[in-house]
């Protein structure tokens, strides 16, 4: 098996300063946000990788510089041995293009509403000037819809049934690499079992990788092969999923663990996770975890720890153990 | 994806025409439940239709001289003329031309002023304010201000100062020719502004949403993005506005011809009538101003209520 995507030393710095004009009359300096820091990660092929985090942890920043969407301030993504950004020879662009899609969390906001189901599945292969004949109909049937809703607008359909024609334009131009963001927060419980079930069995049968983009650790128990938790736009923790369901070694991922609602579990106590994300404009010095950290040490905050490996996982933490 | 088994497409069921769609929904349930949209639809579909067969309907071409009889000057409405005897629905004003033939000829011109420049209007303003929403930075700075900087001044004024400028360029004996095309110019420029700003706010909404994102990601261009995923989800707004801008425009354009600087007299449209009328009103000929004058007022008016309930209708919020 071999990597389909490196990401290696990936930073995205966005510019959130005010207009020039505030700025020189309030006497403010640009403020720039670090939505990912020095992030490194490989997919394998026909593997699944979450990455989880909170909200504000720079998960969808990764998946949008991996589609293509945002352009990396530091660092490189390459998928296929090919960096979107940085490769001149156009053919070779377009090619990953085609190899990559993204299926976004809202499915009331990413498909058209005046479009006919028919041209937004089709789009893909259209848009290269592919044949698309019957193509819509095959693909809704292959995601448990009609041939006959292609003629429907989007408005016509439920979440789940949205969800399921998103996932059918991301299946057209044949890629190899779905970036899935949330795909299922926005859907109800019974519904994104479907969703993810289908989304299992497509990766099966038609060898796809995802990234799978979530917050919800029932889907990454569900979906993944590794998993990499992010915190703050870095990259906290690595595993394969049994491992990291077995013990989690880093502080925050235990802290993720703990505050999961278990139905197994219920009416149980739990400690609600000590503080918030910190303001990324301003992020704490050393570990960016150590204000919220119960194993911090003097040493956490001076000193930023480095990804070690720790047995199956790689952990940034001064106190993880193997 | 070769490998799963393709079955035969399921039954569609058959698609409704469009027309069969069209009187089932909302729109035009909502059409057939308010009054006024369809007392001002219909007095608008009069007007239009009446303009646009003005030549079949109207009594005579009042501006073929041959037509026209000096002696049926100042006939009053409903009255046998004192001389020659001919009944004139809405009179006649001093050349003996009947006041209703020179309406539905001037109800031509003023339609087309309007429409055209509603179009020319929507054209670019919708064009600036897509290309201001997508592309941002100092394109969008560079086409708002200069919306903003038009903005301060009267539309009046500025479709009189773009008026006469362009005259200034014509040759004098093509002025009297091209006066029509001018004030189209005119009324457009002064009034592309409002689609301006509408269009950018919706495109600023419509370009965030993940479905541009998604056209974004497999390659598409900017113009195609533009073109067929954006502007036919602005289009709404657009619409209500190019109604309640149509009747905005006519006023516009009768405001100038009132003023002179309008239609030329060889081709009246309303304002031209409504002024060449009131110099007669001191006189008691009250007929050259007061018709053309209402049919102003009703078509301003129904233009006006339809582009309200146009408003209504397509925003749900208010239903």
């Amino acid at each position: 098996m071999s990597a389909l995507v490196k990401i290696a030393g990936l930073t995205r710095i966005f510019d959130v300063s005010k207009p020039w004009l505030n700025r020189l009359l309030e006497r403010r300096p640009k403020a720039f946000l670090k939505a990912v820091s020095d992030v490194d990660l490989q997919i394998e092929e026909r593997t699944v990788y979450a990455l989880v985090g909170e909200s504000g942890s720079g998960k969808s920043t990764i998946g949008k510089v991996v589609v293509g969407l945002l352009a990396p301030s530091e660092g490189s993504v390459e998928i296929e041995g090919v960096d979107l950004h940085r490769e001149t020879d156009a053919a070779k662009v377009d090619h990953v293009r085609s190899d990559i899609q993204m299926i976004f969390q809202s499915p009331f906001a990413s498909l058209n509403p005046r479009w006919k189901v028919r041209d937004i599945i089709a789009e893909p292969v259209a848009a290269r000037g592919g044949d698309t004949k019957g193509l819509s109909e095959r693909l809704l049937e292959q995601v448990g819809l009609a041939a006959g809703d292609a003629d429907k607008f989007p408005h016509e359909f439920s979440g789940g049934q949205r969800q399921r024609i998103c996932i059918a334009r991301a299946l057209a131009s044949n890629p190899k690499l779905i970036v899935c963001d949330e795909p299922t927060s926005a859907l109800d419980v019974s519904v994104q079992a479907q969703v993810l079930n289908l989304m299992s069995d497509l990766q099966e049968d038609l060898g796809l990788t995802y990234l799978f983009i979530t917050h919800d650790l029932t889907v990454v128990q569900h979906m993944a092969d590794t998993v990499g938790v992010l915190y703050l736009g870095r990259l906290v923790e690595e595993a394969p999923r049994d491992a990291l369901f077995e013990r989690a070694r880093h502080p925050y991922t235990q802290m993720l663990f703990e505050a999961a609602p278990r139905i197994d579990a219920f009416g149980r106590e739990v400690d609600p996770p000590k503080g918030e994300i910190p303001d990324p404009i301003n992020p704490p010095s050393g570990c960016a975890f150590h204000p919220r950290c119960p194993l911090a040490i003097e040493r956490c905050t001076r000193e930023r720890p480095e990804m070690r490996q720790l047995g199956p996982a790689r952990v940034a933490c001064h106190m993880a153990e193997p | 994806m070769s490998e799963l088994p393709v079955e035969k497409p399921a039954e569609a069921p058959s698609a409704p025409s469009a027309w069969a769609r069209f009187l089932d929904s909302d729109f035009f349930y909502s059409f057939k439940r308010s009054p006024v949209a369809v007392v001002s639809f219909a007095l608008v579909t009069l007007l239009v239709l009446s303009a646009v067969l003005a030549p079949l309907v109207a009594p005579h071409n009042p501006f073929d001289p041959a037509t026209l009889n000096l002696m049926n000057g100042f006939s009053a409405p409903m009255e046998p003329n004192a001389f020659t005897g001919e009944t004139f629905w809405l009179g006649t004003d001093d050349q003996g031309r009947d006041v209703f033939s020179t309406i539905l000829f001037g109800l031509r011109i003023s339609l087309f002023v309007g429409f055209a420049a509603v179009l020319f209007a929507l054209l670019l303003g919708v064009t600036l304010g897509l290309l201001a929403g997508y592309i941002g930075g100092w394109t969008e700075t560079l086409i708002m201000r200069a919306a903003d900087v038009q903005l301060t001044f009267p539309s009046i004024l500025v479709a009189m100062l773009i008026f006469g400028i362009v005259k200034g360029f014509l040759p004098v004996d093509a002025r009297d020719e091209a006066a029509i095309w001018v004030l189209i110019l005119a009324i457009g420029l002064s009034d592309w502004v409002q689609f301006a700003r509408v269009v950018r706010g919706a495109t600023l909404v419509e370009k965030s949403k993940d479905y541009v994102q998604a056209a974004k990601l497999i390659g598409r261009s900017p113009g195609a993005i533009m073109l067929r995923h954006i502007l036919p989800n602005v289009l709404g707004p657009v619409l209500v506005i190019a109604t309640i801008s149509l009747a905005l425009a006519i006023i516009a354009e009768a405001t100038l011809s009132f003023l002179g600087v309008g239609a030329p007299p060889t081709q009246p449209s309303l304002g031209t009538l409504i002024r060449i009328g009131q110099g007669f009103l001191f006189s008691g000929e009250w007929w050259i101003l007061f018709f053309p004058a209402m049919t102003l007022l009703v078509l301003a008016l129904s233009v006006n209520l339809l582009g309200d309930w146009l408003r209504d209708a397509l925003n749900p919020r208010l239903r």
